[in-house]
Order: structure tokens, then sequence, then C-alpha cells
């Protein structure tokens, strides 16, 4: 890492405009402006208001579950030989994944800004599910926004959404993934901008979008800290978590950010192989340019034409990142990498069968590079995985793939 | 003086309102572009918007999402575009033409080889939609100094206490977005589009030009009446979607839409 980068500022990050380093920003048409800029005042007043805090922290444990346990995969980890993985159990929250940290708290902005509807976009379902939820909980109007591919084959989160009341769009516009669902979401934002809350579901967007986010998703990486501390006596060597937009890779980086000694790696979707083209993995193949409001790196064509994604989990399926890993990467304070498909796979399979873990497709990947990592890593050292979320919306696109009709 | 400058001032003189149509460059082929812009020319246009086809048009209806689709079949670059700006100005040397597009392609070639070939090509303005005034400083400084305008939008949403500071970073006209929404949506209410031209000229002297919703010549003429231009593009591009298997037929079938709103103006 390059030493004169100062840590404590670099935590600090974004600016008062929302840039971390180069990236970042408020790449967005006029009309939505005004919208962010309340969005901004709104969430710097009650991100520092105790009673709002009180509210979140009373929701994040008596509704959604937390803190999350920290587990020691004792049985993964004499597996793979090497050092202690640890699983922080995201998969374990309220409807089954990290997404809900941050609904929660975009949904009490929703509540005080007074917009009756809300809308998302989503890739796997989690962050829809995650959306309908609390709007169900706060009597709100939900309508969710997911690319004709992934309604296909996440079905079951999309019954989930219905049961809950929220009314899902499928996407035919572009490749039909999360990229489309989200300039669709924009669209009916910049419409219904005056009645309309927009819940981002990853750590990506305009300002502030990015930094509440990973305000709301800091919880993760806050408990994994005190809960390293306290099981084994001192922090963790690694942080691993998957990267699509990157929302739970923050959450879990973010706090430890000061902690030098702490290697932090994001695990992209290297789909069918970096080398083939055909993967999710910005960070490890892509270049800066300015998409869906902020810079960051993307996968694009030599014209900037952002290029159709593939990867077995929708959730990752994305061709952007937040801004705040492009920064990270550039400093040198994270290192991204990418796993494949048959990787995440493997990893899915193992982790079911020897710890009694299904994890999601997403975290999958996760998993799979910290099992490479750990190999070689000396006994006493110890890695914390993001066990991001569950297996069970993704049961179908296992079955298919073992060619077996659920 | 710039070429748009030039335009407006000639339009006062003689009482008249801009014409102001957009069309997606390399839709529904390349070949049809230049053609086609002539022929606006000749139907009446004053300034034309020239659209940079790109992959994720966020701001844009279906009906530009499809433009923007069918240009890029045929890999419609945005040097490309310029080349066909290039070819354009061969014949003529006095229409305005403002690139209308995303940031993305202008990021990958780089913001100083897009204005050095932008100026070259005999572009004269340039928007892009989703760089506000914040993030575009260095972009207006380089565009400047080659003599071609930043052209920013207003929108409704538009706090007044930021009318001034978005009219004073661009320069050529602003581009009024008349209602909430994407490209082709919405009815327009021309009593509250005078209302905020009205709003928007006590802290500008830059010209305005209104667009989104204009979808005939009577529209046209009733936005022109309290602006100083009206932007015309889903309605000439939902003809080009009529006519993608027939692109001969294009010049002459949008040219004439546009001549009825001309008439219509400047009855």
């Amino acid at each position: 890492m390059p030493t004169n980068i100062d840590l404590a500022k670099l935590k600090q990050l974004p600016d008062a405009r929302g840039h971390f380093g180069p990236y970042g920003g408020r790449f967005v048409s006029e009309t939505l402006i005004a919208a962010l800029q309340d969005l901004e005042r709104t969430y710097e007043k009650l991100w520092r208001d105790p009673a709002f805090q009180a509210e979140f922290d009373r929701d994040l444990a008596h509704y959604v579950g937390r803190p999350s346990p920290l587990y020691f995969a004792e049985h993964l980890t004499r597996h793979v030989g090497g050092a202690q993985i640890y699983l922080k159990r995201e998969d374990l929250n309220h409807t089954g994944a990290h997404k809900v940290n941050n609904t929660i708290g975009q949904a009490l902005l929703a509540k005080y800004t007074g917009k009756p509807r809300v809308i998302a976009e989503t890739g796997a379902g989690q962050h829809g599910v995650a959306s309908a939820t609390v709007a169900a909980r706060l009597g709100l109007e939900c309508q969710v926004y997911m690319g004709a591919e992934d309604v296909e084959r996440q079905k079951l989160n999309v019954y989930r959404m219905k049961l809950l009341g929220a009314e899902v769009i499928s996407v035919e516009s572009g490749t039909r993934t999360l990229k489309d669902a989200m300039n669709e979401a924009m669209r009916d934002w910049v419409t219904n901008v005056d009645n309309t809350f927009y819940i981002i579901g990853t750590a990506a967007g305009p300002h502030p979008y990015p930094k509440l986010v990973r305000d709301f998703q800091a919880v993760i990486g806050r408990e994994a800290r005190q809960q390293c501390l306290e099981q084994a006596g001192r922090l963790p060597d690694a942080l691993v978590a998957c990267v699509g937009g990157g929302s739970n890779a923050i959450g879990l980086f973010h706090p430890f950010i000061e902690d030098e000694a702490v290697r932090m790696v994001g695990v992209e979707a290297g789909g069918h192989g970096i080398e083939t083209g055909e993967h999710a993995a910005p960070l490890s193949a892509g270049r800066p340019g300015v998409l869906h409001g902020n810079r960051t790196y993307l996968m694009e064509d030599d014209a900037g034409q952002i290029l159709g994604t593939h990867s077995v989990s929708a959730g990752l399926d994305y061709p952007g990142v937040g801004p705040e890993h492009a920064w990270l990467k550039d400093c040198g304070r994270a290192e991204y990498v990418a796993a494949t498909d048959d990787e995440a796979m493997d990893a899915f399979r193992l982790l079911t069968r020897i710890e009694g873990i299904m994890p999601a497709l997403e975290s999958s990947h996760a998993v799979a590079h910290a099992m490479k990592m750990a190999k070689e890593m000396d006994p006493d050292q110890i890695i914390v995985v993001n066990l991001s979320g569950r297996g069970d919306k993704d049961i179908h696109t296992v079955a298919q793939i073992d060619g077996i009709e659920v | 003086m710039s070429r748009i400058d030039s335009c407006f001032d000639r339009l006062e003189q003689q009482g008249r309102k801009a014409l102001i149509p957009y069309v997606t460059a390399g839709d529904p082929n390349p070949e049809v572009t230049v053609p086609l812009m002539h022929a606006l020319v000749e139907a009446g246009a004053d300034i034309l918007e020239l659209g940079v086809p790109f992959s994720d048009p966020m701001a844009d209806g279906p009906v530009i999402q499809l433009a923007c689709e069918r240009a890029l079949k045929h890999h419609t670059r945005l040097l490309d575009v310029l080349a066909m700006v290039k070819t354009f100005r061969e014949q003529d040397g006095e229409t305005p033409v403002v690139l209308m597009g995303y940031l993305n392609p202008i990021e990958v070639l780089g913001y100083e080889r897009f204005v050095e070939l932008a100026a070259d090509a005999g572009v004269d303005g340039v928007l892009t939609v989703d760089l506000p005034p914040e993030e575009s400083e260095e972009f207006v400084q380089l565009l400047k100094a080659r003599a071609m305008d930043a052209i920013y939008l207003l929108a409704p949403t538009t706090e007044e206490s930021r009318i001034a500071q978005v009219c004073q970073s661009g320069s050529g006209y602003v581009y009024y977005v008349s209602v909430k929404g994407v490209t082709g949506s919405a009815a327009l209410d021309v009593a509250e589009v005078e209302r905020k031209v009205r709003q928007i000229r006590q802290h500008t002297d830059v010209r305005i030009g209104v667009g989104f919703g204009i979808r005939d010549a009577a529209s046209a003429k009733a936005i022109a009446s309290v602006s100083d231009g009206a932007i015309v593009g889903s309605v000439l591009v939902n003809k080009i979607a009529e006519l993608a298997d027939s692109p001969a037929e294009i010049p002459a079938a949008v040219a004439a839409i546009v001549k009825e709103m001309r008439q219509a103006m400047d009855a």
C-alpha cells in the first residue's frame, strides 16, 4: 500500500460534493438535483440526531435481529487447512441478507420526508424483498424494478415481493438485468420525484447514496470488529466480501479502514472467467467512467457504451461498482479479485455440506476466494468472510445447473 | 460571437422564435443522418440538436431509448457522430449544431481530445444530460476555449436560488425541461411553462429553449410564444421509427413535420 495515504482522512470520505478521490459525485440530470440536495440535507440532519439513531438501532435489534453472529467455521477451516475462517452471518437477518440494514435506514428517511411511495431496483431480488418488507411495515406504496432476465431466474423472490404488497415491474429494455432496472427506476424517480423516495440498494449512484448506504451497512463491520476482538482476542488478518455494487463489502470494510494490518479483499463475479469477457468484474477488468450518477470503474467498450455482464448470481450481475471501492482500489487500501461461476458453485456446495449453511450464490464468491487465501495462510491467522445472504433464493438456479426440476 | 448567439440575434430582429429539432445520430442507420440534417434546415430548423447514442439513456423515454438501440446496432460511436457533423458542415456553414447525450462516451475520448475534435468538426454547443454545472468546471473551460457553448438543463424542480448559477455556467441557451419526467412523456402545461420562463428571465439574459412534450405544430407555437425557442424530439424520432424499414423516405417525412411547426410558429 502506498505509504502516503492518510487512513484517517480516507475514512472520512466522501468530501462535501460526494467525491472519493476522482470517483463518486453527482452525475444526474437537472430534474433530480433538488431531490438529491434535499435527501442530503435530510440525511445529514437525521444521521446526527440521537432520536433517529435510537430508532434505527431499535429496528436493527428487534426487527432485523441484530447483532448477527460471527461464526467460527471450524469444519470449513479444517477442510481447507490454513487460516481460521469466520463467517459474519448476515444470512440470518430478517429477509435473508444484509440488504435490510440499508432499507430499514432509507425507509426511516422516507418516513421523515413524508413521501408516501418508495421505489427500488433489484437484481437477485434481495433488495427488492427488503424494500417491499419495510414498505409493508410502514404502509408505503412500493414498486420494484427488476430486469426481465432476473424475474425469470429469481421467481421465488418475485413472489415474495408480491405477497408483501409490492408491485414488481419487469424491465425489458437493454440487457434486461440490474443495470436496466436501475435505469428504469431513475426514469420513474425523475417522473414522480415529488411523492417518491428512491431506495437505492447498493453503495453506488449519485451523492449522497454511496455515503448513506455505507453508513447504514457499516453496522456489519462495527459488529464484526467487536465480535472478533471478543471471540478471538484480536483483530482479523483479512476481510473477504463479494462485490457487485459493493454494499455488503463496504459495510464490512469501512470500520476497519484505519486498521492498517487488516487486509480487505473484495471478490467480484468472474463469470465464465475474466479472459472470456463474460463476467461482471469492473474493478478487475474495467476502467473509470460515468454511469448511474457516479464516476467509478465500469465495464464498457472502447466507445464508452456499457457492456452486458454475466454472472451466475443475479446480485453481482452489474457493470459498475460503488465509487468508494474504486478509490480504495486506487489507493491500494483494498484489493479486488474475481471468482468464477464454477468456483462459487463449488463453494456453495461445500459450505452447505460441511457447515450446514447454504450461502447465497453472491456470498459463495467470497467463500470461494477466502478458501484460496486460507490455504496460503497460517493456522493462527484469521479471515472474516461476509456471508451476506442465504441461498434459499438460489435453489432454482442450482437445481437447473444440476438438471433437476424443482 | 458564437453561431448560436448570432442565430438567436437574427431571429430576434426578424421577430421569430427558434425551432430546434432533435434527432439521434445514426438512427435508423448512419447514412440517413446527414441528409436528414439538411432536410431539417430546409424545412425551417434554426438549430439542430444531434443525439449521441448511449447504451443507458437514463433521462430518456422509450422513444429515444429505441432510437439509441437502432443507432448502436450500427455501432454509431461518438467519433462517427463528429464525422457526420463535419460532413454536414461541408454544405452548411451557418446552422448551429448542438451535440446532446451522456457523459460516458466523452469520458472515454477524454475531455481535451473530444473538445478538439468537436471544434474541428464544427460543433457549436454540447449538452451533456448527466453533467450538471457542479461536475463540469474543467469541461466548460475547455469548451469555452474553443468557442463552443455549454448548454445546461433547467427543470421544474430547479430551485430558484440555483437558476442564476446554472445560467452563469452555460452559454448559448438554456434548455428548460417543461415536465418532470423523461423525454416524450406527459402533456404540456403552457401556462406553467410561461410562469417558469418568466422566473428564469429574472435571473439571466441567456436565451431559453423549451423542450419535452412538444407534439405538434400547435404545441410548438404555444411554447415558442412564451420562450425563445421550441425544442422538439420524440415526435420526430417516432416518425423515424415508423419508417425505419424504408430509410430513404425519412428526411422528407420528418422535414414535413418540422415545416408544419415552422409555419405555425411564424404565422
